[in-house]
């Protein structure tokens, strides 16, 4: 291993009832990377991110955060270790206002990074400086979907996992996503993606998954499977 | 009528207002966060009384000033709210994943807990506590004398309204419990610790409680009856207000306030009916209370029966089970033939509440009405018509089915927690009339002479009668659960979205099920009626509803034998259990919260899971 794995995940199986929906996954995530996870709708791609921050059951043989067992820890103790997550549907407050949503997120920055700020994140999302007393319940999806990954970052994280953030936004502030993930990786923010609009993923990952009914069928760099069109074809039909 | 008494009669409205709006935002503040009817707030509220009556005294004699006593009044409600915490930790926590159902039961059963526990702490004796020093002396209003404490209170709601609201909007703890109310798992995903968050707000919660109750001990002596009528009003001042909002239930209260200081002005005996009438008309008009939202879809769990293959033989199993029924008289003595017949009676009490929930997953909390409406009909039939019991029971029956249709018609609007609470509303409505409408129904002595005719008065007769209208009863319900119908009703209950769009009629179906179950109910409440000879307002009574849901518990809501076992079961702890011990409202009580935790499933329900997983 060429350096120590971020997030460190092996033999993912989850379940939901009696149906086993993930087939065990293993992959891992370096510090600072953007790793894409592709495969068609039901896939297991939002399933995987969920399985990851504890909010379905799931098993692994070994699930491991800046070398922390994820093991059976509550959601909010897997967050607080420095993995956000942002959710596909945004899921905003929105019977809050836009700082007050972004006061649900903050959390101590550790070992001496610049913190996130809402003033920071302001500017890295210029659309929400203009609305900061609004509600969420009055807001359009794409400003929603800033104001959802803003919220995360408030708790500055080492690593997001970040589900369809292009779904259903206009294609300008798909955009402006693709600015803000380039930041956040600039930051040193790893990013595991999860995302249908294949451009779009391929425009800002490092490394690819392609997950097909619960197992990955492919890993490498983002290159590799460019070049592959066989095997895009068949599991992306692209 | 003159100005001055309107006006002492309006303060006396924003006061009671005041008081109800203390303890009625706790309530809905911890349901806006854990999505918990938390039944047992009125218990913290008693307890709040109980310790303040208790406590203040001892403080003004080592002291006497108005600091004592206020002194005194906090520390009660911090104790309640310690209180809070214990029942968070211990119980709450367990069920906040669990069908509403099981919520409801479980905060009963604390309830049922809490009012053994009283007794044996405070003793058995109301406490009087004492009056508020510096605020003895009545002030004068346009002429008139009002006590000085009373406007102290009248104070006291908006000043709290005020704090809740800074705490609620100007402090991160507000403004997590904010989002919390909306979304619990993004709350977690964002590295907050729920459990705090949820022990908080009870903490919360439960001090207000407290602080509701302790407020109250120059007003009235602390009694064993106030965790109830407090909390039937506290219910009807959150749904009103719409629950979870903390601004919805002051409007509430006030309104209510105002309805109970005039109201008793136009019908003296009728307060009780007033406030459910309002609760009825606002959510006939806004489901959802003055400032409430729709429920999340998916926030609400149901549970019930499951398709499962017929038995094979079921044909001779219905054989057998008929001729151990008519058997039974040749072994048992005239004892034995009552309790069995008492017990067909509540299997098919609580077999017709089986079909609102377990098959159509309406969580009726007011079965009560329907099973005390076939008992009134049929004495009423006999008492004012002198109806023989073979034209009464059918009467009871119709007027049971018809109390159905009405209520019906209101709640299948509605859905989840609002519809509990609003067939609560119902039954309680019911039991208001049953108890202040002496000239009619005997008020709280009931009707008495209400016999079987003739030939079925023998013990024998009487419970052959039973076994053969319940049977025919329990079979035509079960015929009509597996028959398309009941399909239409089970997949309203699984997705009403989804069955709305294969064009199911749902609000049709519900209804024709209510009706259905309110006529099952109104046979058993007939035959029951006729059983004992008499009926009270305690067939309509809250715990009588309870009694329902405890044997779809202990039977198990999702098989359909739950019911009979259920009756046996909670016959059995009555006769031979509680007998044995002067607490069995703390047994009872302990009972259904174990139940709740540890058996979900319920005993017959178990039985057959455990069956199901061998096979």
């Amino acid at each position: 291993m060429r350096r120590e794995a971020l997030l460190d995940i092996r033999n993912l199986d989850a379940f939901y009832g009696r149906a086993q929906v993930l087939f065990g996954l293993s992959f891992h995530l370096y510090p600072g990377e953007v790793v894409a996870l592709v495969g068609r709708n039901g896939a297991g791609k939002t399933t995987t991110l969920k399985a990851i921050m504890g909010l379905i059951s799931a098993t692994a043989t070994h699930a491991t955060f800046k070398g922390h067992s994820l093991g059976r820890l509550p959601t909010y103790r897997i967050a607080r270790l420095g993995l956000g997550y942002v959710p596909e549907d945004r899921r905003i407050f929105t019977d809050l206002t836009v700082e007050e949503n972004l006061g649900t997120g903050r959390r101590p920055a550790g070992d001496g990074r610049q913190p996130w700020t809402p003033e920071r994140l302001f500017r890295l999302f210029p659309n929400l400086a203009e609305m900061r007393g609004r509600r969420g319940s009055q807001m359009s999806g794409g400003e929603q979907q800033m104001l959802s990954i803003a919220r995360t970052l408030m708790g500055n994280p080492d690593a997001i996992l970040l589900d369809e953030p292009s779904e259903g936004i206009a294609p300008v502030i798909v955009q402006m996503m693709a600015e803000a993930i380039r930041a956040m990786k600039a930051e040193g923010v790893a990013v595991l993606l999860s995302e249908q609009n294949w451009a779009f993923a391929a425009g800002i990952s490092d490394r690819a998954c392609v997950i097909e009914r619960g197992e990955i069928r492919f890993q490498g760099t983002m290159a590799e499977l460019m070049a592959d069109e066989a095997l895009r074809a068949e599991t992306l039909g692209i | 009528m003159d100005p001055s008494f309107l006006a002492v009669q309006a303060l006396s409205g924003l006061s009671s207002a005041s008081s109800l709006f203390i303890t009625a935002c706790g309530l809905t503040i911890v349901f806006g966060v854990t999505r918990i009817v938390n039944f047992a707030h009125g218990s913290l509220y008693m307890i709040g009384a109980y310790t303040a009556a208790t406590l203040v005294p001892r403080l003004l004699e080592l002291s006497f000033g108005p600091v004592s006593f206020w002194a005194g009044i906090l520390a009660s409600a911090v104790i309640v709210g310690l209180i809070g915490i214990i029942i968070e930790v211990l119980l709450l926590r367990r069920i906040y994943g669990a069908p509403e159902l099981f919520q409801l039961l479980a905060t009963f059963g604390v309830v049922l807990v809490v009012q053994d526990l009283v007794v044996l702490v405070f003793g058995p004796e109301d406490i009087l506590g004492p009056r508020a020093p510096g605020l003895r002396a009545p002030v004068d209003i346009l002429g008139r004398r009002f006590p000085s404490y009373e406007l102290v209170l009248i104070a006291a709601g908006p000043v709290v309204l005020g704090l809740v609201w800074l705490l609620l909007r100007r402090t991160r703890f507000g403004m997590l419990v904010r989002a919390a109310t909306q979304d619990r798992d993004m709350v977690a995903s964002l590295g907050v610790n729920q459990a705090m968050l949820f022990t908080g707000t009870l903490f919360l919660g439960a001090f207000l409680a407290g602080l509701g109750g302790a407020l109250q001990i120059p007003r009235v002596s602390a009694n064993t009856g106030m965790d109830l009528s407090i909390i039937a009003e506290a219910f009807v001042v959150t749904v009103v207000g719409g629950m979870g909002s903390v601004p919805g239930a002051f409007l509430a209260a006030l309104v209510i306030g105002q309805l109970q200081a005039f109201g008793i002005l136009i019908f003296p005996k009728s307060t009780l009916v007033v406030v459910f009438l309002l609760m009825a008309v606002v959510l006939a008009v806004r489901p959802y209370g003055f400032f409430g939202r729709a429920e999340v879809v998916g926030a609400t769990h149901t549970v019930g029966i499951a398709s499962h293959k017929p038995l094979p033989g079921r044909v001779y199993i219905l054989l057998a089970v008929v001729a151990v029924l008519a058997c039974f008289p040749l072994v048992a003595d005239a004892y034995l033939l009552k309790v069995a017949t008492e017990i067909l009676i509540f299997a098919l009490f609580a077999f017709s509440l089986q079909l609102l929930i377990g098959v159509g997953g309406l969580v009726s909390f007011g079965h009560a009405a329907f099973f005390g409406l076939g008992a009134y009909g049929s004495a009423l039939a006999v008492k004012w018509s002198g109806a023989s019991m073979e034209a009464a029971l059918p009467l009871g029956l119709a007027f049971a089915a018809l109390g159905a249709g009405l209520i019906g018609a209101f709640v299948v609007r509605l859905s989840g927690i609002y519809l509990a609470m609003m067939t609560l509303a119902a039954a309680q409505i019911i039991y208001a009339v049953a108890f202040q409408w002496v000239d009619v129904t005997g008020g709280d002595n009931g009707i008495v002479g209400v016999w079987p005719a003739t030939w079925a008065s023998g013990p024998v007769a009487y419970y052959l009668l039973t076994a053969a209208l319940t049977l025919a009863a329990v079979l035509l319900l079960k015929r009509i659960i597996d028959a398309p119908f009941g399909y239409a009703l089970r997949a309203a209950r699984d997705s009403e979205a989804r069955a709305e769009a294969i064009g199911l009629t749902i609000r049709l179906h519900r209804w024709l099920a209510f009706i259905l179950s309110g006529a099952a109910a109104g046979l058993a409440g007939g035959l029951y009626a006729f059983s004992r000879g008499s009926v009270d307002p305690s067939l309509l009574g809250i715990s009588t509803s309870v009694d329902a849901l405890t044997m779809l518990l202990l039977g198990g809501i999702q098989t359909v034998t739950g019911p009979l076992v259920g009756a046996a079961a909670l016959h059995f702890l009555r006769d031979v259990v509680m007998p044995l011990t002067a607490h069995w409202r703390l047994v009872l009580g302990l009972i259904i919260i174990a139940m709740v935790l540890i058996f979900p499933r319920g005993l017959a329900g178990t039985v057959q899971h455990w069956r199901e997983e061998r096979a």
